[in-house]
């Protein structure tokens, strides 16, 4: 009975989505203000219904209702009770509606936190999403649903979770992406309810801004997860591989990263209106086509989902009408004329769009990346393959291009600034990063040019931002009130920055100086590595909910001082007799060592293992969380609350009924 | 049938992680070019992974192949040759700098030339004296905000 | 007006990249072809299976003829013999590639499952595999009576298989027999 309640809901979830699609977009065209009313109503009706229908999924899950496949394929009684809701979404129907029921809050957040809004353009962003929801709602229940029962023939016992997806990480992991995926959504609905009202201005940056932000925010988290579960959970130490999935989640990161630093100049100079709009298109069409890239089979990936042709059919449709419509729009209502606003070479305008550039640059090159096995071999050109060689080599280069100029940024003045000016504020933190990338890089002992490089390119930014900060502050009375005075949006854009270098340091100190060896061990012998001795204690059986275990135990010691304990396991779970490795890691700000379990090798009781020594691989996580830290803060500005508070919209409202 | 083959091919990448090899290297070198180009071959039969990570049957045929081949003093290059000439350019994932992936390894380059120009040329357009004009409205802009106005007071 | 058309240059990008799309659909990733297609068969030195009898390039080509690399420890490859017996006893000649295994084993199979080759090669080490770019069994090469290699299909080779793929290139190229 709850999975049909779950699919008539899902259905009804349609019929609302369809609803809030058309009738307030009617409104809105006809002048009809009781349709337009409707809107938030339609919203919060496919809001409840589309929670409701996860509600019942994940009821099947926790009941163990082997007659829903979905449940059968992807759950068991063994199952740990937080890894059976994982499984309802570790799996592609199952996260389809997750995607949907995301959207549909965000729909619904949209509805609720700004009354402030002209009517019609909320409305007509409410509609907007509302027919992306039709999108992946139709495309759940026509192509993929999660409710499809297994009659008569109901399995006694269901199948497996696949093992790699039964940890903590893959419990928040999805949620936080698909947040941030669907979050870019609001940006673009915005963009489009501008484009249809006629009138591109600072009104619409400023509504936009904080959701923009705040999507930006949540995908950082949601990438940064994923990295750090491939960390812990594949067993090879590896962070980011480029793979298919990845780079589809970290394009729109990048568009999106492009996207929020466009929108602050257009909100604060009027300027690149016709630009940010494109750009907002562009961020959630990039999410729109990794999901295509994902779940259509066109490109392999070690974890793409189960492949169907016919569900790509459906997501390319989808996506030609979203993209195609809405660049159509873009072409026939955006500005052609630019703004005739000007501003110098020298001012934070053109910094900002030199940040663009390089950040478009990033997004194209790892679309056509991606994409490049694709066109090679519909053209007939042959199989090729790009991987993280080719990425890393335009990648790095790109980033490295960017962070001087980001470094003057802050400091910069809009519209007019001097070089003179830039020189006397910039000499002392150049000077204090150069001496950084000279001392620092030595403290780990063997002198490294990359180390070297990436500390000075840091300690640009974060003297830069230092120097900033004094500037600031020190013009107030005093230091309390100065810091007081500084918006949460510039707060939000120190920490960001300060994430950013963090994780420059990270990303290179971990490259340049991981060690990593592997070796044949066997109980009672100890390995050297970077300085710390790995004892190998011994191996012993464990058993845990659903699998069973060797787990070896490993002392560390440097210099004589105990440092950790590390217990690896080699796991077989019992339900599919999938084979894990469940790495042990003693984490640290300043170094992770971590031991992987191979096989066993011989009959002494040997085993392969793995011995990892990874200096400040926390670094860039801990950069992804400042950044993610700094999008949030952005939304406490006090500019974005009277927005949602008071209501004088009076004229805003009038401006948009062109 | 092929339902079986691709049923399998999927269990053998599932299963497939912190594959650990223990070659003895003569020399540090040797290892580390192993670790390198284990690290940039693709296996082909898996979905997108390197010989280095998956446990599949070529990868290890091809790992063992990689380490002879290294012990027996051969170049990178010729490695790589030997295997492109019986795998095709598709084990390689840094495409070689040769025919169409000269297209893929100029494309940043080219882009961001390509940027640099367009913002040249806009910034060009822009007279740097039009600065001053910022927040001001022209008449016809101000004509139409007091009528915008006045209408907003109307429909209250 | 063309400050406007400049607007519809995003359209434009993205129809071209839907087109690729659209026929990324209808390609398989995963296929992959050989290295080795109108490349000569690699010369090798190796023993007939089940004989001390050395077998080389030269023994086994001079007509059209499938090469199909087989083991005992490959699951499909019992899936597909009872077909390649089918093709065998219909005049197809099969020339098998007996891949990483054990002799007297692979000697057994062919008793009891019945013999569909020509001669097996016994490739004990690999090595010809390693030459064709074998990347796991079963895989079936086309050869023509030069010697080259004209097509591979790697995974189970069935009735199906047979006559929509492998059946039109070896009648192109002159081969003989098969059923129907």
């Amino acid at each position: 009975m709850i999975p049909e309640l779950g699919h008539f809901a899902q259905i009804i979830g349609l019929a609302m989505a369809i609803a809030l699609t058309l009738i307030p977009a009617w409104g809105a065209w006809r002048g009809n203000r009781a349709a337009m009313q409707l809107g938030p109503g339609l919203a919060s009706g496919m809001t409840v219904l589309v929670l409701l229908s996860f509600v019942c999924l994940s009821i099947s899950f926790v009941q163990d209702d082997f007659s829903v496949a979905l449940v059968a394929n992807n759950s068991n009684t063994l199952l740990p009770m937080v890894y059976k809701l994982c499984a309802v979404f570790g799996n592609h129907e199952g996260s389809m509606l997750l995607w949907s029921l995301i959207l549909c809050l965000w729909t619904l957040a949209v509805a609720v936190f700004s009354p402030s809004l002209p009517l019609i353009f909320q409305v007509r962003v409410l509609s907007v999403m509302g027919s992306v929801a039709v999108g992946f709602l139709s495309f759940s229940l026509f192509t993929s649903n999660p409710f499809a029962r297994l009659l008569p023939g109901i399995p006694a016992e269901g199948s497996d979770l696949n093992p790699l997806l039964q940890d903590p990480g893959m419990i928040i992991h999805p949620p936080l992406l698909y947040i941030g995926y669907a979050g870019f959504s609001v940006a673009f609905a915005f963009a489009i309810a501008a484009l249809l009202g006629g009138r591109l201005d600072a009104a619409w940056a400023r509504w936009s801004r904080p959701w923009t932000n705040v999507a930006w925010a949540f995908l950082s988290l949601g990438i940064m997860l994923g990295s750090w579960w491939a960390y812990y959970e594949l067993g090879w130490g590896g962070w980011w591989f480029w793979d298919p999935v990845e780079n589809a989640s970290f394009m729109p990161w990048l568009a999106g990263t492009a996207l929020i630093h466009s929108l602050a100049v257009t909100e604060k100079r009027g300027l690149f209106k016709s630009w940010t709009v494109l750009l907002a298109i562009f961020a959630f069409s990039l999410s729109l086509l990794g999901t295509f890239l994902v779940r259509s089979g066109v490109i392999t990936s070690v974890h793409a989902f189960a492949n169907d042709p016919e569900r790509g059919v459906f997501i390319l449709v989808f996506l030609a009408i979203v993209v195609g419509g809405s660049l159509t729009l873009y072409a026939l209502r955006a500005p052609a004329v630019a703004s005739r606003v000007g501003f110098s070479w020298i001012s934070r305008e053109s910094l900002l769009l030199l940040n663009n550039v390089v950040f478009l640059v990033a997004t194209l090159t790892v679309l056509f990346g991606t994409l490049f096995p694709l066109l090679m071999d519909a053209l007939g050109g042959g199989k090729y393959s790009v991987g993280p060689p080719y990425f890393n080599a335009v990648f790095v280069p790109l980033m490295a291009l960017l962070v001087p100029f980001m470094g003057i940024g802050p400091l910069s003045r809009w519209k007019k600034d001097t070089t003179s000016r830039w020189r006397q504020e910039l000499l002392l933190p150049l000077s204090a990063a150069v001496i950084c990338a000279v001392t620092l890089p030595l403290v780990h002992g063997e002198y490294n040019l990359w180390v070297a490089l990436a500390v000075l390119l840091a300690g640009w930014l974060v003297f830069g931002l230092a120097r900033d900060l004094w500037n600031r502050i020190n013009t107030a009375s005093d230091f309390k009130r100065g810091v007081r005075r500084l918006p949460a949006s510039y707060w939000g854009m120190v920490v960001a920055h300060l994430g950013f270098a963090a994780c420059i340091v990270g990303v290179v100190a971990t490259s340049q100086y991981s060690i990593e060896r592997d070796l044949k061990m066997k109980p009672g012998e100890t390995e050297e590595l970077a300085g710390y001795e790995f004892r190998f204690v011994e191996v012993a059986p464990v058993r845990g909910p659903n699998f069973v275990a060797d787990e070896a135990r490993f002392e560390v010691v440097r210099a004589g001082e105990f440092v950790a304990n590390l217990a690896p396991q080699k796991r077989r779970y019992l339900a599919g007799g999938s084979i894990m490795t469940e790495a042990a890691i003693a984490p640290g700000l300043f170094r992770d060592l971590y031991v992987a379990m191979g096989e066993p090798i011989g009959n002494d009781g040997s085993w392969a293992v793995r011995l990892h020594y990874k200096p400040m691989v926390r670094w860039m996580w801990l950069g992804a969380i400042l950044m993610a830290v700094g999008g949030f803060c952005t939304v406490a500005d006090k500019r974005y609350r009277s927005q949602r508070r008071s209501v004088t919209a009076g004229v805003k409202g009038a401006e948009y009924a062109g | 049938m092929m339902r079986i083959l691709a049923m399998l091919l999927l269990l053998g990448s599932v299963a497939a992680q912190a594959v650990i090899e223990t070659y003895e290297f003569s020399s540090p070198e040797l290892e580390e070019r192993y670790q390198q180009l284990s690290a940039e071959l693709r296996c082909p039969t898996c979905q997108n992974q390197t010989i280095a990570d998956s446990n599949s049957l070529i990868s290890q045929d091809l790992r063992k192949l990689l380490y002879e081949q290294l012990e027996a003093g051969k170049s990178d290059d010729e490695i790589l040759a030997y295997l492109v000439e019986r795998y095709g350019e598709f084990v390689r994932y840094r495409p070689d700098y040769d025919g169409a992936t000269r297209i893929l390894w100029l494309a940043p380059v080219g882009l961001l030339l390509l940027g640099v120009l367009i913002v040249f040329f806009v910034m060009r357009g822009r007279r740097p004296e039009a600065a001053g004009e910022e927040n001001v409205l022209d008449t016809a802009q101000q004509e139409r905000l007091d009528e915008l106005l006045k209408q907003a007071e109307q429909d209250k | 007006m063309p400050a406007r058309l400049k607007l519809f240059l995003p359209l434009i990008l993205f129809v071209v990249l839907a087109g690729f799309l659209m026929r990324g659909l209808q390609l398989d990733p995963t296929a992959l072809p050989s290295a080795l297609i109108d490349q000569p068969l690699p010369a090798f030195s190796l023993t007939v299976l089940g004989s001390e009898k050395a077998i080389a390039r030269e023994g086994v080509i001079g007509e059209v003829a499938l090469f199909n690399v087989w083991a005992t420890w490959c699951v499909s490859c019992r899936v597909e013999h009872p077909y390649l017996n089918k093709l065998s006893e219909a005049g197809v000649p099969i020339y098998g590639i007996n891949y990483k295994d054990d002799d007297a084993a692979a000697v057994q199979w062919l008793e009891k499952l019945g013999d569909p080759y020509v001669l097996s090669i016994a490739d004990r080490d690999g090595d010809l595999g390693l030459d064709l770019g074998v990347y796991g069994a079963p895989e079936t090469y086309l050869v023509d009576a030069q010697g080259v290699v004209r097509y591979r299909h790697a995974g189970v080779v069935d009735e199906r298989v047979w006559t929509t793929i492998l059946e039109p290139i070896y009648r192109e190229l002159g081969g003989e027999g098969g059923p129907g």
